[in-house]
């Protein structure tokens, strides 16, 4: 099992190394000036080229990337161009801010779409079944963005239920996270239950269920004692490899509530050309991604004894 | 089965699968429809959609140009929700366009020549399927400059990597398969076998990705435009989506209710082509 970990840690080096040169690459060799883009048109050559210093950019570009790759090993990303704040500390809190909107529905619409779908496939071809395959065929066509939108007009507007956006730090947050947290969990619904019912439904045609099925449990013994122990093992590393994406946060709904995460951060640091956090978010987004997947291949080693790693 | 027969080339063999389906039928004329609309607006044939019809925020009425209703400055909705759907169509046609082939040349490479080339291909794959799609268009967005032709550059960047890792493995499966050694036995080359022997046998898999493709970057034009990243000016469905934030507030629904509904036909349509395609060309399926 060390073994293993080990050599995927290994193999996950040229990875790393890779997502390291396409970021480096797309913002400091494709890219626009972000000197001129924050001096303007009638810079002086001095204040160009002091700036420009100042910003570690007058070195050559294979020397800007040996200095990027100390950055990443040694988790010191340095100063945002723009407010000259540290990077580690604008991360970390941005992470919290990220997690604060997605953790709470994630979580929650995890064990209620479970169950929703143990429901849903125990009546499966039922009116249940039938209604929630046109529902979420239909939901899939229409843009979250529009959820978002309708939601926010007919909650927060029309009814008053909810703030209209905005954030505060500290427990208050909870009154401006709630709708953004209700979205997330309706947009969610209709995904989740599909998948979890085709995985419920993978299992319900294995010969342990029949076998189950032919000792006569009935058909909800057969779904809670027989299927879910087994059809827990792909839900659960479903889940893990999409932990990053909790952390990074919900870009549509940080930028439409004005919430201060991870994805509001990235956006403006785009329009504001604010390189050192652009390169960080992406080349850390990419390593969570890495190491997550590993966790989540781990789990399902440790849960389904069939699966060996090699 | 007649041995000497000509097999149906793939198009018609597509064709004639969906025509088959009477719901796969309505929708394969929905999509000729928003196609037809995206050359129409090529050719100059589209009404003008920058021009007052009417007075600010006027509601639906019977005729053309009122038939959604008017935006803040008096110009019809309608016609920008059609001018929409000719940036959408374009926005879903260009990055299919640039993914399949990629993605499909990069799958059927990694697999034949196996070795450093493999090593290389799955190694790029690997990277970008690293990097959280948002974060590499954000990228690509900053480099490029925003606008229609670098989100379909993203887009593609993003896309390629789920055709590529079918075809790979569709062409491993093949590679030792009877035909394929009778054909090197006859003496043909590599590019011939590839293109001309597993090409033909390995191609279904694109297509019915590319038809998954299609549907997200429609659905991504949407998102990244209200984003930033995505369409500046002009006319497209996330401009129009976002802008109704601002409607609605004023009571105003007919821009938000109409983009929705065009945009909802058109989604809707793709993703029955796509399960129909898949029913018809996935032989593990059915």
């Amino acid at each position: 099992m060390l073994a293993y970990i080990l050599r995927r840690l290994l193999l996950a080096v040229p990875t790393v190394l890779g997502v390291a040169l396409l970021t480096f690459l797309l913002f400091n060799a494709f890219g626009p000036d972000p000197v001129r883009a924050a001096l303007g048109n009638h810079a002086t050559p001095e204040a160009i080229a002091n700036l420009r210093a100042q910003w570690g950019l007058d070195q050559s570009l294979p020397m800007q990337f040996v200095e990027f790759l100390r950055q990443i090993v040694t988790f010191d990303y340095g100063k945002s161009y723009v407010t000259q704040e540290d990077l580690g500390q604008q991360l970390k809190a941005g992470a919290w801010v990220s997690l604060s909107v997605t953790a709470p529905p994630f979580i929650v619409g995890g064990i209620v779409n479970v169950l929703l779908a143990l429901v849903i496939a125990r009546w499966r071809d039922g009116l249940a079944d039938k209604a929630s395959r046109a529902l979420f065929i239909a939901g899939m066509s229409i843009s979250a963005l529009v959820y978002v939108l309708v939601l926010q007009y007919l909650l927060a507007y029309k009814l008053g239920w909810f703030p209209i956006s905005g954030y505060v730090s500290g427990p208050g947050a909870v009154v401006y996270l709630a709708l953004p947290w209700l979205i997330l969990l309706i947009v969610a619904m209709g995904p989740d239950i599909r998948l979890y019912r085709t995985l419920f439904l993978d299992e319900a045609n294995a010969d342990y269920v029949r076998t189950a099925r032919s000792k006569g449990a009935s058909e909800g013994r057969v779904l809670l004692r027989h299927v879910l122990p087994n059809a827990w093992i792909p839900i659960i590393t479903n889940n893990v490899t999409t932990l990053p994406f909790l952390i990074l946060g919900s870009f549509l709904m940080e930028r439409f509530f004005s919430i201060p995460g991870i994805g509001s951060l990235t956006i403006d640091a785009l329009a504001r050309g604010d390189l050192p956090i652009l390169k960080a978010v992406t080349v850390l987004g990419a390593i969570a991604l890495v190491l997550f997947n590993l966790l989540s291949d781990l789990l399902y080693a440790w849960a389904d004894p069939r699966v060996r790693l090699s | 089965m007649n041995p000497t027969a000509k097999p149906e080339s793939m198009g018609l063999m597509v064709w004639r699968a969906l025509w088959r389906r009477p719901q796969a039928r309505v929708c394969l004329l929905l999509v000729l429809m928003y196609l037809g609309i995206a050359l129409a607006g090529y050719t100059g044939l589209l009404p003008d959609h920058d021009t007052a019809v009417g007075g600010s925020m006027d509601g639906p009425a019977w005729s053309w140009p009122l038939l959604l209703g008017t935006d803040v400055l008096g110009r019809s909705v309608f016609y920008r929700v059609l001018a929409g759907a000719q940036t959408a169509v374009t926005i879903g046609f260009v990055t299919t366009a640039l993914v399949i082939p990629i993605g499909t040349a990069l799958g059927l490479a990694a697999a034949w020549f196996g070795g450093w080339v493999d090593a290389f291909i799955t190694w790029l794959y690997t990277v970008v399927v690293s990097i959280p799609d948002i974060l590499l268009i954000t990228a690509i967005a900053y480099s490029l400059g925003r606008g229609i032709e670098s989100m379909c550059i993203a887009l593609a960047a993003t896309g390629w990597v789920g055709i590529m890792r079918l075809v790979r493995g569709e062409v491993l499966r093949h590679k030792d398969k009877d035909y394929v050694m009778a054909a090197r036995m006859l003496g043909a080359g590599p590019m011939r076998i590839m293109f001309g022997e597993i090409l033909p046998n390995v191609m279904h898999v694109s297509i019915v990705t590319s038809s998954l493709v299609l549907l997200a970057a429609v659905k991504s034009e949407v998102i990244l435009t209200y984003l930033g990243l995505g369409v500046q000016d002009g006319a497209s469905w996330g401009l129009l989506i976002s802008g109704a934030a601002q409607d609605l507030a004023n009571d105003v629904w007919w821009p938000l209710a109409g983009t929705v509904t065009a945009m909802f036909l058109l989604i809707y349509a793709l993703s029955v082509l796509g399960d129909a395609l898949r029913d018809a060309l996935d032989p593990r399926v059915g």
